[in-house]
């Protein structure tokens, strides 16, 4: 009598050895063009790394007064006064993070139904120009944006979106307050449509690389199309697209002209998205060649420390998370 | 069908909508932007927009000479000292970068790319400008040129890593020199994808406007020396956008479509020579 074989068939090895990549250091010197080849190319790729090095100690050398100054206040401290010499970064920290968090509420699920659309819903023949579409939003550069919102979005927002707005929720410290119309919700819609792209890239590919099977299984237990988009696919892609999302916040934390044009560029916190705020960005963009004196220029260029620490920790968490997801496809690095 | 299958069936098909629509939304998005540009822009282009200097302000008529030349001058600054850096670093990276130095300098890399364009323009004043003591269109083609390194190397790599071994191996059999391999044979395959990967990040610096604030500064006369400072659209964009005066925004959303029409022909460009490759 044959049994059936229990003991689960061995997989086949899965790092078989793919074809070798020659080992050209180890003969490096045969020839010498080629040790002149490979010096050059390193010393070009060397340029990066020594570029990444003179950014961070120019950077961390020009901030030093400030640094030594006011040490950890820097951050917690809400008073930007340059004639008294006092400078706290408060304001400008909570705007920039505000403004960006505001953007991700709109952008999320823009771009996640954009994503979900193309892979799932979309008929064969729309899906190459939608998504052509969504990442030529990508190429607008950032100071047309700006014009667009200061002409086009903010008349929008004050004659058809806020009044409605303030009859149904006006009661909530949300939208408090008198609108001017350069504010946070303006900036916020601004940088939602500008990182609209990234995040709806990045969550197709990661979508895309979810395997059919997970959509079958759903399919063939049953599931209607959406309930298996919802309890298949996105559970599966989910880390990918949590990576997407902080991907497009290191985007939209440090997006510069857009915003200072639109933000109104005040120091203050307040919790109105009606109000104006001011951002790290658009504080360097807007104060650096105004600072008068050593300590003035010091603070600002903390402020660009600060900011380019933020992205570098968000960028390389959202990497991480789409690497893991997306591992194969080139999705991490083709969006970036 | 009982009634929980019917519901069922209608969220599937409500949700179905609604992500459509969302994409719809964002289709409209940028089918708002183009249309303002070309409806705000297009009746303030005629020839004396593209021959002639700014006039003081409160005056009406002049155009943007001196920022179409300034741009061209920038980006190509930008690309002259970006490109080669970039393309070197990405065949580093595809032909020798299995290291321990190829993983930091993709790292680098990525860093970089993620680097607030504000953040490269205080470095670029940094290093550049406060040494040299006065503004320049060179610091801000090399500030461009910092933004650009990483984008290329990446894209180099990418498309480099997609050449067949065989091609290799049969270059190398043959008894070409690995150097000549690698350029003649290898990058030559590659030549399309690398020019593709080019023109879209020369595209997206082209438009760029926070490293030139405190490098390129804006130059309100027509000037082509790189030494000096020098204008470009996107600052007379921000400075006219910001600016109080009627003809100014007028001006700023001509000079909006020309930089978008510009960006556009690089990305077509990009799109062509990509098609080359397939």
């Amino acid at each position: 009598m044959t049994t059936l074989p229990l003991e689960p068939v061995p997989a086949p090895a899965e790092d078989l050895p793919g074809p070798q990549e020659p080992t050209w250091k180890n003969r490096a010197g045969v020839n010498v063009g080629d040790r002149v080849y490979y010096v050059l190319l390193t010393v070009l790729a060397l340029a990066l790394p020594g570029l990444l090095l003179v950014l961070l100690a120019l950077l961390v050398r020009s901030s030093w007064p400030s640094i030594q100054r006011f040490g950890l206040h820097f951050l917690w401290g809400s008073d930007w006064d340059p004639v008294a010499g006092t400078f706290g970064a408060a304001p400008m920290i909570f705007g920039t993070l505000a403004s960006s968090l505001l953007a991700l509420v709109i952008a999320v699920p823009l771009s996640l139904g954009v994503a979900i659309y193309l892979t799932e819903f979309a008929p064969k023949w729309l899906r190459q120009p939608v998504a052509f579409v969504v990442e030529m939003l990508a190429a607008i550069p950032s100071v047309v944006y700006g014009l667009w919102g200061i002409f086009v979005l903010i008349p929008f927002l004050r004659n058809y979106v806020v009044p409605p707005l303030r009859a149904v929720l006006g009661w909530t410290p949300l939208f408090r307050g008198v609108f001017y119309g350069s504010s946070l919700l303006a900036a916020g819609i601004i940088l939602a449509i500008m990182i609209v792209p990234y995040i709806a890239a990045v969550s197709r590919e990661v979508l895309l690389a979810v395997p059919s099977a997970q959509r079958e299984a759903a399919l063939g237990m049953g599931a209607t199309r959406w309930e298996a988009v919802w309890t298949a696919v996105l559970p599966y892609g989910r880390p990918g697209v949590i990576g997407a999302t902080i991907l497009g916040l290191g985007r939209a934390l440090g997006e510069t002209m857009a915003v200072t044009m639109v933000i109104g560029n005040r120091h203050d916190i307040g919790v109105s998205v009606l109000a104006p705020a001011y951002t790290m960005a658009a504080a360097i963009a807007n104060e650096f060649s105004e600072a008068t004196t050593n300590l003035y220029l010091s603070a600002l260029f903390e402020v660009g420390l600060v900011l380019f620490a933020i992205t570098v920790v968000v960028n390389a968490f959202a990497r991480l998370l789409i690497w893991r997801v997306a591992k194969g496809t080139a999705a991490g690095s083709r969006a970036l | 069908m009982n009634l929980r299958q019917i519901r069922r069936h209608f969220v599937s098909g409500l949700m179905t909508g609604v992500v459509a629509l969302l994409s719809a939304l964002a289709c409209l998005a940028l089918f708002l932007i183009l249309a303002n540009l070309v409806i705000k822009g297009a009746s303030s282009l005629d020839l004396n927009f593209f021959i002639k200097d700014p006039v003081p302000a409160g005056q009406t008529g002049g155009g943007v000479a001196n920022a179409i030349v300034g741009t061209l001058i920038i980006v190509g600054l930008a690309a002259l000292v970006g490109l080669p850096v970039g393309i070197g670093a990405g065949l580093y990276l595809a032909e020798y970068g299995n290291g321990r130095l190829g993983w930091v300098v993709r790292f680098v890399a990525d860093v970089l790319n993620g680097t607030p364009s504000i953040v490269i323009g205080v470095f670029a004043w940094t290093w550049l400008v406060k040494p040299m003591g006065h503004f320049s269109a060179l610091a801000g083609g090399v500030a461009l040129a910092v933004l650009m390194v990483p984008m290329i190397a990446r894209t180099t790599e990418e498309m480099v890593r997609l050449v067949p071994h065989s091609l290799r191996e049969a270059a190398l059999a043959l008894g070409y020199p690995r150097w000549r391999t690698s350029l003649s044979i290898v990058a030559r395959t590659a030549l399309a994808g690398i020019v593709t990967g080019c023109l879209v990040g020369i595209a997206r610096i082209a438009g760029e406007t926070a490293p030139l604030l405190f490098t390129a500064l804006g130059n309100l006369n027509f000037s082509t020396s790189v030494l000096e400072p020098m204008q470009t659209l996107s600052l007379q964009i921000f400075s006219y956008a910001t600016g109080p005066f009627e003809e100014w925004h007028r001006l700023a959303w001509a000079a909006a479509l020309v930089l978008m029409g510009l960006v556009l022909v690089l990305g077509a460009a990009a799109r062509i020579a990509m098609r080359q490759r397939q």
